[in-house]
Order: C-alpha cells, then structure tokens, then sequence
C-alpha cells in the first residue's frame, strides 16, 4: 500500500505528516526537538526509514539527529561541523572581511544508494560529507576555498549552502547553491568546484553579470533530465539546459518573478511549479492572494493556482526548502508557509488543501513517498 | 561531586533532572566542570563552548553564587561554595527571547 510521509522543519521543532496513498485523511505528529530550529529534515532514498534533521538554536549550537524507523524514534549524532585548516574571511554585507563562522546546517541531502552517506550544506558556506550515518562529518573544502571565497557575501538570511544536488545518473556530478555566491558545480563529488553562473544577472552587485555574487534562491531538476536545471533567483526564474553552464531567463508571464522556492513534477519534466511574492522588501504574494503558478513548458507560460488556497488578505511567505513533490502516479505537491500552514495537493497543483494550519514557522518540507 | 543546573532545553536533550552532578579531579575550574559534563553526557558536546575552540558559546552564561562568572578565565577556580557542594553551578541560556 502506497503512503507519503512529508517531513516538515520549522523555527520551533520538527513535524511529520503522514497519509496514505489517498492522501486525504492526514496524521500529525510532533513536535519533534521541541523548541529547537529545525531547518530541515531529510529521508534516504536507499532507506526510507532512515531519516535526518538538523537541529538547532543560536543558544545552544547545531546537533544532527538520526531516525532509523521512519522518525518514530531519534539520537543524536556527531555534531563537529569543522572547518578544513584556517578558514579565512569572506566579505560581510557591507564589503569588509569577515571570518569565516559555522552557524548550522541548513540542508541535508543522503546519497541514492547508500543510508549512511548524506552532505550537509552549512552556513557560513561549507559542503560537509558523512560516510557513517551522522556520527562524524568532514569538509569538502574545495568548495569553501574557491579562489572567489573570500568575495562571497551572505543573503539576508546568512551565508549558506542551501540547495545541494546530486545527478541521478552520475553521483559524482554535484551542484549546490549559496546565497549570495551563486552555484556552483563539481564532477569529482565535490573535491573540486567551478561557478556554474554564466547567463545570471543581478542588481545589487557591482558587475550585474559576474561569474559569482549572484542570490540564488533555489535550484531544482527531474531525476530523468540531469542536464536540466531550474532555478528560483532573488528575481528571475532561469533555467540550464547544459547542467549550469549558461541559463536563460522564463519569469515569462509570472505577475512577479520574485519568490524562493521551484520544485519539478516528479513525472512531467517540464512541469514547473514557483510562488511568486511582491518583491525583495515585501516577503508576501501580489494582492494577498497566495498562488502557487506552474509552467507546463518549461517556463515562460505560467498559470495560476488558487483552488483552496486564501485568495484574500494573505500576506505569508514560502521559504526555499519548503516546497516538495511526491512521485505517485497523480504527483501531489506540497508546501510550508511562514505563517505555519502545510498545504498540500493530491492532483499537482490543480486544487489545494491545508493539512495542518497553526505550526510554527515553516522552514523546510520534504516528502517520501513510500511503496 | 559538583552540582550543576541545566537549562531546560539541555536537559531534555541529555535526559536528566535539572540538577545533575559531576565528579571533577583536581583543581574545580569551570573548564573541568564542563568537560566533566561533556564526559557523562556526551550529547552535550558542542551546546555550551565550540568543539575547536573550546571558548563559551555567546548565549550561554555561567552563575554561580549570584554573581555572573561567565567571563571569568576557564582555569580559574570556582566559589568555594561550588567546589564543596553548597551551591551549584548554574548554566542559562541567555534572556534573549524566543
């Protein structure tokens, strides 16, 4: 019997909503890490039972905690997020150096085929490896120490390594991306990097083309065209179709190409979904309606869907991490809000529900979906 | 045996009552305190002074007969009164909302 499992982070605890393959009767359970910030939870693809979350506060550090049954129970696992070597300084808003400080984890994403082998994305921005299920991590440094490091700035959310892909059909192919550097790719898994940038164009940086300093929001792709790349930017919508090494621009017809999170129909490769909000000093949708838009082309056309969604005086946010699909045969997609609504659809996108309404902030959603 | 307070998100995390003690060889200094702590519960590694650098994680503050010791060097000696068992060793999280 098919179930999806969506595993949603938040600013006060961790939250697991559960359905079967109906998807319309929901269970919610937690708050897991009570009062802790749980920027993301993640399962393994190799082992949906094995799961992961980063916990953390700004009192009292990062720590990573494991599940091997699915979330039901958790343990603490290594916590040592270091540095390779000296770590040198990066440019504070304002231009000046600054040293380099881990802060928490803000992304968690476990290899295909093996249970123990996952990467954290770190900020300040850092690539971390385990190869033992959590208990002890180590640095990718040549991320980090990219000849243009020390002109990476933070976003206004921090310096972080938010989005890390891994390409289905060759694991050593990674793209990850950090806001406000941009991304950048790897094809030796992760020992060596280059900007992956060429076609971005931002205000806000003295060069609005240059090769790194760009606010990418998130970037997303289908598992069966690796070469294909989306991405929410701070503004513009763009898209790769030779694995980041140009992009070009399909905000099209979206009412605003503002917004941070893009996510793939799991079975429609050029099935696109974006929520667009005002602009980069107003978090929430245009007119107080909250609509998720779709592309079925690859960008460039969007449409509008409201169905179930406030259409009035609504004035919530969607944060990067917080926008998943599931693969079942109707793909259902899902969504967190700052305003703490998980809302969720079982025909992709067409028509929307709230499954849980008053949680905390929310950070970050993933989904299994479990056969 | 020194006495020690957990805030509250330290003790659900480690699984104890709020007071917890600990053995210390030699000279009490809140060094070995804390690595006294970290020894009998190692989950707290890392949530009240950076693993590297060992120095206090800036939201965690150290009282110990009503005065604030958080700032004081981390070889110095603790109150007499912590040392025998008297008073305890209070570790807080910062009043910083939230």
């Amino acid at each position: 019997m098919t179930a999806v499992r969506v595993l949603v982070g938040t600013q006060k605890g961790g939250f697991i909503l559960t359905a079967d393959g109906s998807r319309s009767r929901w269970d919610v359970s937690g708050p897991l890490f009570g009062g802790w910030e749980v920027y993301h939870m993640n399962g393994s693809p190799a082992d949906p039972e094995r799961l992961y979350a980063s916990q953390s506060t700004g009192w009292f550090g990062q720590l990573i905690q494991r599940s091997d049954d699915g979330g039901r129970t958790w343990r603490p696992m290594g916590n040592q997020f270091a540095y390779d070597g000296q770590p040198g300084t990066h440019q504070w808003y304002d231009g000046t150096p600054h040293p380099w400080e881990f802060a928490r984890v803000w992304h968690l994403e476990p290899s295909a085929t093996d249970p123990d082998f996952v990467y954290a994305g770190a900020e300040d921005a850092a690539l971390f490896r385990s190869t033992d299920g959590g208990a002890s991590w180590d640095e990718l440094p040549g991320l980090r120490t990219h000849d243009s490091g020390p002109n990476w700035q933070p976003g206004a959310g921090g310096m972080c390594v938010h989005t890390i892909l891994i390409d289905p059909s060759d694991a050593d192919r990674l793209h990850v991306a950090i806001s406000a550097a941009g991304v950048f790719r790897s094809d030796d898994a992760g020992r060596t990097w280059s900007p992956a940038n060429h076609g971005l164009h931002s205000e806000g940086i003295p060069d609005s083309g240059a090769e790194v300093g760009h606010c990418v929001h998130r970037i997303a792709r289908h598992r069966d065209r690796p070469d294909v790349l989306f991405m929410q930017k701070h503004w513009d919508v763009m898209r790769s179709d030779d694995r980041g090494g140009t992009w070009r621009e399909i905000s099209g017809d979206l009412p605003s190409d503002f917004g941070f999170p893009i996510a793939v129909h799991a079975h429609e490769s050029e099935t696109i979904y974006v929520v667009p909000i005002t602009s980069d000093s107003e978090h929430y949708p245009p007119e107080g309606k909250l609509r998720v838009y779709r592309s079925r082309t690859g960008g460039g056309e969007w449409e509008p869907l409201g169905a179930g969604l406030p259409q009035a005086d609504c004035y919530v946010n969607v944060l990067r991490d917080a926008m998943a699909v599931d693969s079942l045969d109707e793909c259902g997609v899902y969504f967190g809000t700052t305003g703490g609504q998980v809302y969720g659809s079982s025909d992709a996108g067409n028509t929307w529900a709230p499954i849980v309404r008053d949680l905390p902030r929310v950070l970050s959603v993933e989904v299994q979906t479990l056969l | 045996m020194i006495r020690v307070v957990l805030p509250q998100h330290l003790r659900t995390l480690a699984g104890t009552a709020p007071e917890v003690q600990v053995a210390v060889d030699g000279p009490v200094t809140q060094r070995r305190v804390l690595d006294a702590l970290e020894e009998d519960y190692p989950v707290l590694r890392g949530t009240l002074r950076d693993q590297t650098t060992q120095r206090r994680r800036p939201f965690i503050r150290f009282f110990a007969c009503e005065e604030d010791i958080s700032h004081r060097p981390p070889d110095e000696l603790l109150p007499t009164s912590v040392v025998s068992g008297r008073e305890p060793l209070f570790i807080v999280g910062a009043m910083a909302g939230g």
